[in-house]
């Protein structure tokens, strides 16, 4: 190997171990939309987004879990964060999308109404939940500061957890 | 380390497959005691046993086995004779072995057990020649002069074969050979002079060390020289076993076997699953091709590709269910023991007779059916099986007999258990279970000795007059009961008083595929497992009648009592229940119920699929399956459904009273009507004609369009508009699907057209519209056609 491309290769290293390390200060979320408000959850516990499709009801659950789907041969069970969140059952439209959520071995869709973008934040730049939410159990991770709004960004593991 | 952990894996799966084998060769022994080839082989696990643990330096283990070898060394030189008492001592030291191999599992070590009590009550039969004079031991050893220096020798030269030098082996081995080559010659001799037909014997007897033990045990003739071979036998085998084998010389019968972790089957059932999918979905895909290109020539090519796919998904199935499947034998091995304790623990005398181990079943089910099966012969023996005295007295033989037999039937596996004890009684138990409170005088009135015997399962029911340390708290058929059903099986009791009882438990072959029976209610579907499913009827709606609150029909002789399905499952109904409906009955053992559906789908294979963690648990649903289209339908337990039917009132096909949503009208703008026209010029002259009245209009291109609108539920209409020339869907199937919805049954629809026919009339009339229109129509008509039919208040013009 040339000495020339040694050397290309370490640049790209360095380049690259100094990418890693601003990443580990910066959280890579995915805001979403119920309702008015903005929310957020990390890119990571997201197996992916599908625009919606139909699914199967099930009986005897809240009126929050719509049911069940078919993904790619799984059979998922499907939430309606609206209506978990206690606002109107609003028809699903064009900008509806589904958010296959993964915790563990836990998955589940979600029903939001639109996605907005992928957001990175710096650490320092998300505060902790406020204090008037019920202690432990909430279902808010933080709230992240932007430069014109605020995000909530939810906890994964609480959104499947199931409470019926 | 890790080499370490592989010897230990081996070690223990060999030595849990030989303690399993020991409990019934150890049972038979007791009936048996000269046995000598039995005798072996419990000696010869003991001593493997030992051999591997002394290696791997489980100590304690060592010092048991080597104690128990000692014992069984003795009884097969016969020094020793085996009674009862002993034999209680030796099963208990084999206990102990099991519970040592255990904790080495678990542990990967052999302490926390205590084995010196064992040991003691062990060397004291040794030592003292047991409490037990040793007089029947007599005729076998006689002839086992020649014999017996091989087996010293080979017991004691043990640790000298490990030690010898490869050539010295050989000769050893060539020596032991020759030895036993003659033995078989002179056993044929001995055979041919005994006069036996030696017919089937072929010039060389290859088999002869499997076979001719095992053929010969019942002719008295010639007993002295049959257990001769066996000790020679063992001396390869225990002490080189890779040597031993082309000394065998049958490898023609030996079965060739791999062992597969059971992960790699698992997933190999899951790919499967998933190839059935695939190809229930082909097929559909199939089916809609066929129908949209009809007589093309590609479709025979393509049905060709789908009917050999569907066939060697099939056999595909089959072969890998197999592999999974397991005799039952292994469940039943342990039963001789577990009879052979109870009936001392309960001075009974009771034989097992076992039948059809080679039955197989898929491993998951094998490994669930011991439980169950467990607490019924406890109870057949507990319960059925009389005392002695009593068996006597009645005209019985002193020893009872259960007996235990699978066989398969159909796609089922039946696992029977029988007694020749006291029988059920339907009264007795009746009686019990309204004194317990577990049902009322009037149900106990109208049950059938067959249903009566079924009330051994429920929970808190027991026959004992006394808890026993056997039976008696009532706790264990309930269980058998639910570890069935979780299976999918259902159990059939049959009785009689003074003669005996009899289960049979009918089990599925696999629990991952199953048949199917798809239903549809409303816009829903489910499926039923088939092997719940006794028939299908079809009735109209006055075959149904009221009892008590309770839907029933009449099947035949029998009353059926029956549930709505969309009861069960909360289904909204939005469609209109038609004339007719279909009942699917569905069995389970001696109760029956009947479920209303709206349609027959058909029946199909599907793959169970859990719902996941988060749904599990719910109430009448054992889990879904993706069907050919893609969809997810829910799959219904029938254990279940049957329970919840009893709690739900019956709403049946009794018109669900149109629950009208009469929203009170309180301006002109809260009455809606919709256009219904393709013309966009004749929709603006009805709106023109409607808005002085102040109603709230909304308009459709189409049939389906209007479908669509109303199906939304935006809006509550009142009444509609509708032009019967119509792309999509024109307007007299259009009042065809909208009067199918309970809601909009009265919804008053009005033709507005230019076809003026009577039989146009007349068609439109049948399809529910209340007012017909002809165009040209003048303003003021139609205003007030619409004012009369939506009830429109006056004080709003």
């Amino acid at each position: 190997m040339s000495d020339q491309l040694k050397e290309v290769i370490n640049q790209q290293n360095k380049q690259q171990n100094t990418d890693l390390n601003q990443l580990d200060d910066i959280v890579q979320l995915v805001g979403f939309v119920i309702g008015e408000e903005e929310y957020a959850i990390p890119i990571l516990a997201i197996q992916e987004i599908i625009k919606p499709f139909s699914w199967t009801r099930v009986p005897q659950v809240p009126a929050y879990v719509l049911g069940v789907f078919n993904l790619r041969g799984a059979v998922i069970p499907l939430i309606d964060l609206r209506a978990k969140f206690g606002l109107q059952i609003k028809k699903q439209s064009d900008e509806t999308r589904f958010i296959v959520m993964r915790h563990g071995d836990d998955v589940a869709g979600f029903v939001i109404d639109r996605l907005t973008m992928a957001i990175r934040l710096k650490k320092g730049d998300i505060g902790p939940a406020p204090d008037t939410v019920n202690g432990n159990d909430t279902i808010i991770d933080g709230v992240g500061k932007q430069a014109d709004k605020i995000i909530t960004i939810l906890k994964v593991n609480k959104l499947l957890e199931r409470d019926f | 380390m890790d080499e370490f952990q592989e010897i230990l894996q081996d070690f223990l799966i060999e030595s849990f497959e030989l303690v399993e084998k020991l409990d019934e060769d150890l049972v038979e022994l007791e009936n048996n005691p000269e046995d000598l080839e039995l005798l072996n082989g419990i000696f010869r696990v003991a001593h493997t046993v030992k051999g591997a643990s002394s290696f791997l330096n489980f100590d304690v283990l060592t010092h048991l086995t080597h104690h128990m070898e000692d014992v069984l060394n003795k009884a097969r030189h016969g020094d020793l004779l085996i009674t009862p008492d002993i034999m209680d001592v030796i099963l208990e030291s084999i206990d102990l072995m099991k519970a040592l191999l255990e904790t080495i599992r678990d542990t990967s070590a052999d302490a926390g057990i205590d084995v010196a009590a064992c040991v003691v009550r062990l060397d004291k039969i040794t030592g003292g020649d047991g409490e037990v004079d040793t007089p029947a031991a007599v005729e076998a050893p006689v002839e086992e002069v020649t014999p017996q220096p091989v087996v010293e020798e080979a017991a004691a030269d043990d640790v000298d074969y490990d030690s010898m030098s490869p050539d010295d082996l050989e000769a050893e081995i060539e020596k032991l050979l020759q030895e036993r080559q003659d033995e078989d010659k002179a056993k044929r001799e001995a055979k041919i002079a005994a006069g036996e037909e030696v017919l089937a014997a072929p010039p060389e007897p290859i088999e002869d060390e499997p076979a001719a033990p095992k053929a010969e045990p019942t002719p008295a003739p010639t007993p002295e020289v049959a257990p001769a071979p066996a000790p020679v036998e063992t001396a390869p085998k225990k002490d080189d076993p890779k040597a031993a084998a082309p000394a065998k010389r049958a490898p023609a019968t030996v079965e060739q076997t791999i062992r597969v972790d059971v992960k790699r089957l698992d997933h190999l059932m899951n790919l499967i699953g998933e190839l059935v999918l695939a190809k229930n979905r082909l097929i559909k895909i199939n089916d809609d091709v066929e129908e949209r290109y009809e007589g093309e020539e590609f479709l025979e090519e393509l049905n060709q590709v789908v009917s050999i796919v569907s066939l060697v998904t099939t056999d595909l199935q089959i072969a890998v269910m197999k592999t999974r499947m397991l005799p039952i034998g292994k469940v039943f091995n342990k039963f001789p023991r577990m009879i052979r304790d109870l009936s001392r623990e309960l001075n009974k005398k009771i034989d097992l007779e076992l039948a059809g181990e080679d039955t197989e079943l898929d491993k998951s089910i094998v490994e669930e059916i011991g439980d169950p099966l467990v607490h019924i012969i406890r109870n057949s023996c507990d319960h059925g099986v009389e005392t002695p005295d009593i068996r006597l007295a009645q005209g019985k033989s002193e020893t009872g007999t259960i007996g235990l037999k699978a066989y398969n039937e159909g796609n089922q596996i039946v696992i029977q258990i029988d007694d020749d004890g006291k029988g059920l009684d339907a009264g007795m138990l009746k009686d019990k279970s309204v004194e317990k409170g577990l049902i009322t005088e009037k149900e106990a009135d109208n049950m059938s000795d067959k249903e009566a015997f079924t009330l051994i399962f429920k929970p808190g029911f027991s026959t004992a007059a006394a808890v026993t340390s056997v039976s008696g708290r009532g706790v264990g058929m309930d269980v058998v009961k639910t570890n069935i059903e979780k299976l999918n099986g259902i159990i059939d009791i049959d009785s009689e008083i003074g003669v005996g009882t009899s289960m049979k438990l009918k089990i599925p072959l696999t629990l991952a595929i199953i048949q199917a029976l798809l239903v549809g209610v409303q816009e829903e579907y489910y499926a039923i497992p088939l092997a719940s499913v006794l028939e299908t009827v079809r009735i109209s709606k006055d075959e149904i009648y009221t009892v008590e609150g309770r839907s029933v029909m009449r099947l035949r002789e029998d009353v059926l009592s029956l549930v709505h399905i969309g009861d069960i499952f909360e289904v909204e109904r939005i469609l209109d229940a038609s004339e007719h409906a279909y009942v699917v009955v569905l069995g389970l053992g001696t109760s029956k119920l009947g479920l209303i559906v709206d349609t027959l789908v058909g029946q199909e294979e599907i793959v169970i699929k859990s719902l996941g963690d988060y749904l599990k648990g719910i109430e009448g649903v054992a889990g879904a399956t993706i069907r050919g289209d893609g969809g997810v339908t829910l799959i219904v337990d029938v254990v279940a459904l049957m329970s919840m039917a009893r709690d739900v009132k019956s709403t049946a096909l009794s018109d669900a009273s149109s629950a009208e949503v009469s929203n009170e009208k309180t301006k002109a703008s809260d009455y809606t009507i919709m256009i219904v026209d393709d013309s966009k010029t004749d929709r603006t002259i009805m709106r023109k004609a409607l808005e002085p009245l102040g109603v709230t209009l909304v308009e459709a291109a189409d049939g389906q369009e209007a479908l669509n609108i109303l199906k939304s539920g935006d809006h509550n209409f009142d009444g509609m508009l509708v032009d019967i020339e119509m792309p999509r869907m024109d307007g007299y199937t259009l009042a065809t699907e909208i009067k199918k919805y309970n809601k909009y049954k009265n919804l008053p629809l009005i033709a507005v057209t230019s076809r003026t026919g009577k039989s146009d009339r007349m068609r439109g009339v049948e399809s529910g519209m209340v007012e017909y229109i002809t165009k040209p129509y003048s303003a003021d008509y139609l205003s007030s056609v619409v004012q009369r039919n939506v009830n429109f208040k006056s004080e709003f013009l």
